[in-house]
């Protein structure tokens, strides 16, 4: 019981950090954000120009995003690779 | 759990709608640098071709047109295009996955090159995902155990 109470507790303490946390990020879609300032025109000016690619998603995802996508890839790879130990069973 | 049907409409129906399936995933992978697409979108939909076949036309033949050996080697193998290009970006001078550096290779400037980088590493991760999709599947629907499965359908 004293377990769970404190469990309980310490829940609702990292609720209200958290809660603390988001006040101060910028609101939802404001267009004076820091990201929108800097970030998204910059995409949307010079990606055509900078990558030759005239889809925006493309050029994000896969060139100034590379990163991020190369270990989407890794991660689709670890699931397929986690489903067949988990699952293959060999004949006897 | 897979069973061959006999129906001679979802045969045919399938035996149509497989390669078209399979251009429409190459064209949305193509089709990437200009409108909505790329890698994970075609390689699902060319993934849902490979898992039609063993749905229609039984486990045999949905294995023999793509084994179990080689959806490994081709999850694989995804990663290891995308990982080299970034890679062959570091030799030629660049920052990992800077695919600008490819221009030292390849007859175009640095621009176009990153164009043909992302083209490549997209095809890398079409072939990753393609792969696993139909992994998952096969291992999924037979619980892990292909070749008990393919008996059951023999006997």
């Amino acid at each position: 019981m004293m377990r769970r109470l404190l469990g309980v507790a310490l829940a609702a303490a990292a609720l209200i950090i958290l809660l603390y946390g988001v006040e101060d990020l910028p609101p939802w879609g404001d267009p004076n954000q820091p990201a929108s300032l800097h970030v998204s025109p910059r995409y949307i000016e010079k990606g055509l120009a900078e990558t030759g690619v005239a889809n925006m998603v493309t050029a994000v995802l896969a060139d100034y995003r590379g990163y991020d996508t190369l270990f989407e890839t890794a991660v689709i790879f670890t699931a397929g690779v986690a489903v067949l130990m988990l699952l293959r069973r060999r004949k006897p | 759990m897979i069973r061959e049907q006999k129906d001679i409409i979802i045969h045919t129906i399938c035996r149509i709608l497989i390669p078209f399936m399979q251009v429409y995933g190459l064209y949305v992978l193509a089709h990437g640098h200009g409108s909505p697409g790329g890698g994970f979108q075609g390689g699902c939909i060319f993934a849902a071709s490979f898992i039609l076949m063993p749905i229609a036309y039984g486990l045999d033949v949905g294995k023999k047109r793509l084994a179990e050996r080689r959806t490994i080697i081709l999850c694989s193998l995804g990663v290891f295009i995308y990982g080299g290009i970034g890679l062959l970006c570091l030799l030629l001078g660049g920052n990992f996955l800077d695919y600008g550096a490819l221009s030292a290779i390849l007859p175009v400037g640095p621009v176009m090159a990153r164009y043909y980088g992302i083209a490549v590493i997209e095809t890398g991760v079409q072939i990753t995902v393609m792969a696993v999709m139909v992994s998952i599947f096969i291992n999924l629907v037979t619980g892990g155990s292909h070749e008990e499965e393919m008996q059951k359908t023999h006997d």
